[in-house]
């Protein structure tokens, strides 16, 4: 009866449900519905952008793993790599080629995440890293948009995605010129600079309802995607309602004093990577903010930087560099917005 | 909260609510199917001297002495701790070091008793008019029962009450809200004694001078509301109060209870007696009754036995001393994939190797767990600040920055981010994606601290006493030249003295 081989080990004894991969797995899946719509609007180019930089990504996680002598398969199976492969094929255009992602996600994977240490121990958003720096160096293959199905005449079958994107060609006949267009938010700027009312370039086809056309459904999609994840608990409102709410208080009365100048509220809400940001980007944990306090501030400053980068950087968009400087700011916001302890 | 104007806190009626906490499984019910019964006598009782927080008792029996129950196996002065009792009438067959079941694992002088079967009490002096007594002398009886708070801190219940009495109690809590999964020996004790539990509340009233009771049960105790109330109304204490809690683990926790029913927070590093507030369990009301009303020292308690690995879970009254093996062979034995024996509930009990281990006055439950319900061999991953733990933790501690000044060993960080706060309830191991065993770090760090306080204690005390050496040497330095120098003093005056002599004699 007596029994002496009991195994010992330190409370909690029971299991808990929660796994990283599970985390980032269901990340993924809130993507689902904003791929789809991107690619129903854009063309399956974003498909094959996902596929090259997840490969890309998971071959760079391996090799340093690797060479940091640790274990690959817990590592590998936490689908954080694929995460930040798939974060940043959705922010590039479909067309661009494929080296471009090869190099981001060097950068990414490489630098900015297993040489500050690996999972959890980044500064940055490793896929904003990524981006910016294809963003930087290679400006003329990352401004290749095409615009949505319906308003360009040339849609691009699989193949010829795949042949653009691969050897850079495209089918006789075109040129990048006749394929792609400026985005929304370009056209915006570009308007503005040159002196235009936003209420006539507005009337241009590529917006729709709310943001640009396509651009807008995609960016619900995200929004939902989003709600799936707050109703999941995988990431509290504060970042996404900070971030979303600073952009509409700042831009609701601009617009509504004069609209010829200052874009629609909605139009900076659904257009570009706002959305996509606001829900999937800045809430990365590891480089954002540790208390829900800190979390509202890193939203706000989100949304902000997002909203002058827009208004009076060189940039149609923001969000990438918004969130790599309140990265930069987490660990001050941290020191400050400590929440208060039991008792004191 | 400053301290004066925070005394005599009163639940306002209303519930609150406390920080973070988890909605666990209950797994209460399987334990709570069939009527409490004691099992027969064991072979051999192992009785640990020291099962409180506080100084051991030392030995006052021999090898081959014969014992009755309830005569005392120790004696200790009541201001260190409390006392140890024979549960049954038997023979001494050996004083020596056993495991003690204590989450160290460390072995503790334990009085061996083998039981004669005739369970023949000793002289017994119950206090039916304790009413009219002074609370001092009831105090006296509660020590000299060995009753020790039994919700798992085992503090000396008679320390409790006086310092209740010496500081003011506003109201005594009596908390019955047993939050952790699989335990259920507090609710089978409500639901089958209720009026034990009200009689320690009047009790502990008395000694404390609490002008309000508070019994805290957990809503999901369905019969133990109606039990509880029948038993208040028919003691005639109408001015006991029952209160349903909602079942949040930890809500059982000292603190939390205290912020529920109240709204207000215990000062960090404090006590509920900063609030004018006093904490006890519902058994350790039980016991207090048993001692004063029929002179009964704390010699047995309800434990809970439990969890898929044993064949009949149930709760048991089982002597203090029983070996576990004897419960659950009560119990059905174990079943075939039974993995890991736990003292405690599965969120903060501690492991056991054997169950040839004694159960203790602080034993709740025996936990049986199959391999199935064990953490799974999931690595560890890094930390990806995800912010779960945070959220979950009663105390609003960051768990997150606090398991890494622990590993890195950054105590001042540490204390900053107040670890010593931490209640070590698991809320933040449970949730975590990365599988960190967050309570065992916080429990290593604590313990760390306790060690380094313990070192600092003992190099101030040595460099007081090398600073007072100093002064002394330097003190009878200066006396020894001050005494030359008054010599020198008082020779040179002389010697003055002898040449003017002199000089008026050579002038004579």
């Amino acid at each position: 009866m007596r029994r002496v081989d009991f195994s010992t080990g330190a409370a909690p004894h029971i299991p808990s449900v929660a796994t990283v991969g599970q985390v980032m797995r269901t990340v993924l899946y809130a993507l689902v519905p904003g791929i789809a719509l991107h690619a129903w609007f854009f063309g399956p180019g974003i498909l094959i952008q996902i596929a090259l930089a997840s490969v890309f990504a998971l071959s760079f996680e391996a090799l340093m793993l690797r060479l940091r002598g640790r274990s690959l398969k817990p590592f590998i199976n936490d689908y954080s790599a694929v995460v930040t492969a798939v974060l940043f094929a959705l922010c590039i255009p479909p067309l661009a080629p494929w080296w471009i992602s090869a190099v981001a996600m060097l950068m990414a994977i490489v630098i900015a995440k297993h040489l500050y240490g690996g999972l959890g121990q980044n500064v940055f958003n490793p896929a904003m890293i990524g981006y910016v720096v294809a963003l930087i160096s290679f400006p003329q293959f990352m401004t290749r948009w095409q615009a949505p199905a319906g308003i360009t005449p040339v849609s691009l079958d699989f193949n010829q995605t795949l042949l653009a994107i691969l050897h850079g060609r495209l089918p006789a006949g075109q040129s990048w010129d006749s394929i792609t267009q400026a985005t929304p938010l370009d056209t915006l700027k570009t308007g503005l600079h040159a002196g235009q009312s936003l209420l006539d370039v507005g009337q241009a086809p590529i917006f729709g309802g709310l943001g640009g056309a396509g651009w807008e459904w995609v960016a619900a999609a995200y929004l939902a995607g989003g709600m799936f994840l707050l109703l999941r608990r995988v990431i509290t409102w504060h970042v996404p309602l900070a971030a979303l709410g600073i952009v509409l208080v700042c831009t609701l009365p601009a617009w509504l004093l004069d609209p010829v100048t200052h874009a629609s509220p909605a139009q900076h809400l659904f257009s570009g990577a706002l959305m996509l940001g606001a829900f999937f980007i800045a809430t990365d944990p590891v480089s954002g903010c540790a208390s829900n306090l800190g979390r509202l501030w890193f939203g706000l400053g989100v949304g902000l930087i997002t909203l002058v980068i827009r208004r009076w950087g060189g940039y149609p968009d923001g969000v990438a560099f918004a969130v790599l400087l309140m990265n930069m700011a987490a660990p001050l916001i941290d020191r400050y917005t400590r929440p208060r302890v039991y008792g004191t | 909260v400053s301290l004066p104007e925070a005394r005599g806190m009163k639940p306002d009626g209303r519930l609150h609510r406390f920080r973070g906490g988890l909605h666990l499984r209950h797994h209460k019910q399987i334990s709570c199917t069939r009527a409490v019964e004691r099992p027969p006598l064991p072979g051999e009782l192992i009785l640990p001297l020291r099962q409180h927080l506080g100084d051991p008792a030392r030995p006052r029996v021999s090898v081959g002495d014969h014992v009755l129950k309830g005569e005392p196996l120790g004696e200790i002065e009541c201001a260190g701790g409390v006392n140890v009792h024979a549960p049954t009438s038997g023979v001494v067959v050996a004083i020596e070091p056993r495991p003690m079941s204590h989450p160290s694992g460390r072995s503790g002088l334990c009085v061996v008793l083998q039981p004669d079967g005739e369970d023949r009490w000793c002289e017994r002096t119950p206090l039916p008019g304790w009413a009219n007594m002074e609370p001092h002398d009831l105090v006296s009886a509660i020590c000299a029962a060995g009753v020790v708070g039994l919700g798992g801190a085992v503090f000396p219940t008679h320390r409790k009450a006086s310092l209740g009495r010496r500081r003011g109690t506003a109201t005594l809590i009596l908390n019955g809200a047993e939050c952790e999964p699989y335990i259920s020996c507090d609710e089978m004790l409500m639901r089958e004694h209720p009026e034990r539990v009200v009689a320690g509340a009047r009790i502990l009233q008395h000694v404390t001078g609490a002008e309000q009771v508070v019994i805290a049960i957990e809503d999901q105790m369905g019969a133990v509301f109606e039990a509880l109330a029948a038993a208040i109304s028919a003691a005639g204490a109408p001015g006991i109060d029952l209160v349903k809690v909602p079942a949040i683990y930890p809500e059982g926790g000292e603190r939390q209870l205290i912020q529920v029913l109240t709204g207000h927070e215990v000062p960090s590093g404090g006590l509920p007696a900063d609030l004018g507030l006093l904490v006890q369990n519902v058994g350790t009301a039980a016991a207090v009754a048993d001692a004063i009303l029929e002179g009964r020292p704390l010699l047995e308690r309800y434990v809970t036995v439990t969890g898929n690995g044993v064949a009949d879970p149930r709760n048991l009254l089982a002597l203090i001393g029983t070996p576990v093996a004897h419960l659950v062979q009560q119990c059905g034995g174990y079943r075939g994939d039974a993995a890991r024996l736990v003292v405690g509930g599965p969120m903060m009990g501690f492991t056991l190797r054997s169950d040839h281990e004694p159960v203790v006055k602080a034993s709740n439950c025996l936990l049986i767990l199959s391999a199935d319900d064990l953490r799974t061999s999931q690595p560890e991953m890094p930390c990806i600040r995800c912010g779960e733990c945070a959220r979950v933790c009663p105390a609003g501690l960051l768990p997150q920055l606090l398991q890494w000044q622990v590993r890195t060993g950054q105590w001042d960080e540490a204390v900053a981010y107040h670890l010593r706060d931490c209640i070590e309830c698991g809320c933040c191991d449970y949730v975590c994606p990365s599988h960190i065993p967050l309570a065992a770090w916080f429990r290593h760090g604590k313990g760390e601290l306790k060690v380094q306080a313990r070192e600092r204690a003992t190099a101030d005390h040595a460099r007081r006493r090398h600073e007072a050496r100093e002064e002394r040497l330097e003190r009878q330095k200066r006396e020894k030249r001050e005494r030359m120098a008054a010599k020198k003093k008082a020779l040179r005056a002389r010697a003055a003295a002898t040449a003017s002599d002199e000089t008026q004699e050579s002038a004579e």
